[in-house]
């Protein structure tokens, strides 16, 4: 299904103007290193990084496109296809995992439609709703191991997600869809 | 001063000592400049700017301050690392990637008490004489990532950063650079990497100090964060005075962050040294479970090599004699637990009691490093890999007794084979594991294993053959 959650890629002024801000805060010869501010822009607002933004970056940094690319590829934290309006990071790691993040995944992916089946840690890291709103993702030590289990959705942070709890969780990001996947 | 109150369910333990952490979980604080102020903030950085640069150094050398965010090496030291000839920009970067598993400091100080760390990095910097300093701050923070863009901006409005700062003749500039969600970034030739927009891969040593060759091969001084903002205590105590806090070579307070099978997890400030395990997980944390044991701890984030709670070791003494030391009465400091075989890393306590499974904990980390490793180094690429797929068998009862042994030759042909220390993160834990607890692993392995494969019985018959 065509994901509409976020906007074609088009630089607005805002967005060339928030990139200019970002490249001031380096040397003048050493605009590489704001590869990952004007990344993370571009992912703020259009969900993922595709080949276009790729390319605008190269351009905004005097680089090949492939130099942008090989650090699109690398991280985790950059995503190359859209994830849903609501993405959430379970934490996968050792105490969280004590604490129970694979009960809470499972209960979510069971809420929400998701099915995990095809995805893998390194190529495959995101599974999307049939529906196009939730998508999740296990990562790796989210570093709030004492309140576990955690998990973000989007950029918010929830401590202690109790598996039983995560109906609650849902609803507060959107009532109706998460529902009507369990339907 | 007047004495201060926190939150309820939120008072520090009787045995603490809060340093960093005193205005955390504090009644009426919020983290905006004017809170900050009204408490003597930025007082430390007045009388900073007043003092020597190479003074201030040499304070924080008498301190014996040492790095918290892992290897513990002496901060002061690492300062001095700048080469004195050197004519080029320094760089002073402080590195808030937090993401050794098991440890949650840097996120509560960026939280509610950011202009401590601003203090502390402008005075470093002053101290070490960048003019521009970077935060490389992990993905994962973003409202951290918001707060700290605020407080810059409010230290910019009183001077406390920008141009001439307080009249001293001082510039400096903070800027935040957020990661992307790659661990190996903690390792500080890869965060600088990371920095200068490439991948981030750990650069080759020597030189193994950035302090020599670091940022756009400039002269870079890599901190963590709770080490920042503990060079701001020092200027307020003087060296010599914070020495006296916790023990000879271990000193200073620092933050213990215990997270897995106690009744209170959570992080607990104390006199490094001052307390031993058994205080920290009976007394602080209270004890295990109910109707739980304590099994195993891993005392310094996950790269640390585990350690069996009723196991004894043998310490020299300083006058060389040897004593035994149970596991309970070994004191949280760097020495005695690297001593022991293990390290106190990033202060990271991880707590396994007796209903934890050891290969389910073994196959957890592997998961991790094997998601983690950078790929530049063959040795760790394939090797975290194969750890992952052999531990997956023995924790899904598939496995024979030969893969333990398989498994702990990955190992060791992965320690000491590396760029970086990586390598020895994740190696150490296996090593540990299944130094400590081979039986428990081999039980849970069979010869003629029924759930192995055909695919696998094929692979086990070719490579007996």
């Amino acid at each position: 299904m065509e994901n509409t959650t976020f906007p074609p890629f088009a630089v607005t002024p805002e967005i060339d103007a928030e990139a200019d801000k970002r490249i001031s805060q380096y040397p003048e010869d050493r605009k590489r290193s704001a590869g990952l501010p004007l990344l993370h822009i571009i992912q703020h607002h259009f969900g993922f990084i595709n080949a276009e933004a790729t390319q605008w970056v190269a351009s905004k940094l005097d680089l090949e496109p492939m130099q942008v690319y090989e650090v699109v590829s690398f991280y985790p934290g950059l995503r190359e296809h859209a994830p849903g309006k609501y993405h959430m990071r379970v934490c996968r790691t050792l105490s969280c995992a004590m604490a129970g993040s694979a009960e809470l995944m499972e209960r979510i992916c069971e809420l929400t439609g998701i099915d995990r089946s095809k995805s893998d840690s390194h190529h495959n890291p995101i599974a999307v709703s049939p529906c196009g709103q939730w998508s999740v993702e296990f990562a790796e030590c989210l570093a709030s191991c004492g309140t576990g289990p955690v998990c973000m959705v989007n950029d918010d942070f929830h401590e202690a997600v109790d598996p039983d709890s995560a109906q609650e969780l849902l609803d507060k990001y959107d009532h109706a869809s998460s529902k009507a996947a369990t339907s | 001063m007047s004495k201060i109150s926190y939150l309820p369910g939120k008072e520090p333990d009787a045995r603490e000592h809060r340093l960093i952490f005193k205005n955390v979980d504090r009644v009426n604080w919020d983290n905006s400049i004017d809170c900050y102020i009204k408490d003597g903030g930025y007082e430390q950085l007045k009388k900073a700017l007043k003092m020597e640069p190479q003074t201030i150094t040499n304070e924080v050398k008498t301190s014996g301050l040492r790095g918290r965010g892992g290897a513990g090496f002496p901060t002061g030291v690492k300062w001095g690392f700048i080469p004195p000839t050197n004519t080029k920009p320094v760089y002073l970067i402080c590195n808030c990637d937090e993401s050794e598993p098991g440890t949650f400091k840097d996120r509560y100080i960026v939280h509610q008490d950011p202009h401590q760390l601003i203090e502390g990095m402008v005075i470093s910097s002053f101290a070490v004489g960048a003019n521009t300093a970077y935060i490389y701050i992990r993905e994962e923070f973003p409202e951290a990532a918001t707060i700290l863009e605020k407080a810059i901006e409010e230290a910019h409005e009183k001077n406390f950063l920008g141009e001439n700062i307080l009249g001293s003749g001082f510039n400096l500039e903070i800027y935040i650079h957020r990661g992307a969600g790659a661990y190996i970034c903690g390792e500080e030739t890869g965060l600088i990497e990371s920095l200068e927009g490439k991948r981030p891969y750990p650069r080759i040593k020597p030189p193994y100090f950035p302090a020599a060759l670091g940022l756009y091969m400039s002269p870079t001084i890599v901190n963590n964060v709770e080490s920042l903002c503990h060079v701001k205590h020092i200027i307020e105590m003087g060296g010599e005075e914070y020495a006296k806090l916790g023990t000879p070579r271990n000193t200073g307070t620092r933050i213990l962050c215990v997270s897995g099978d106690v009744k209170k997890p959570g992080y607990y400030e104390v006199e490094v040294g001052k307390i031993t395990m058994g205080e920290l997980l009976n007394d602080v944390c209270g004890g295990p479970k109910d109707g739980r044991s304590f099994k195993a701890v891993i005392p310094g984030g996950s790269s640390a090599k585990i350690m069996r709670c009723e196991e004894t070791y043998q310490i020299k003494n300083a006058d060389g004699s040897q004593k035994d030391l149970s596991f309970y009465d070994i004191p949280m400091d760097f020495d005695t637990i690297a001593a022991c075989g293990s390290m106190a890393g990033s202060g990271g306590v991880i707590v396994m009691d007796d209903s934890r499974k050891i290969s389910w904990v073994l196959n957890n980390i592997n998961h991790f490093y094997a998601h983690e490793s950078c790929g530049q180094c063959t040795p760790c690429r394939e090797g975290s890999m194969w750890m992952r797929k052999i531990s997956d068998r023995i924790a899904n009862g598939q496995a024979t007794p030969e893969d333990v042994q398989t498994l702990e030759d990955v190992a060791y042909q992965i320690d000491g084979r590396t760029v970086c220390a990586f390598g020895e993160a994740a190696s150490w834990p296996v090593e540990a594991i299944i130094s400590k607890f081979r039986d428990e692993l081999e039980a849970e392995t069979s010869e003629d294993n029924e759930y192995l494969s055909e695919e696998a019985k094929q692979q086990l018959a070719f490579i007996n053959h």
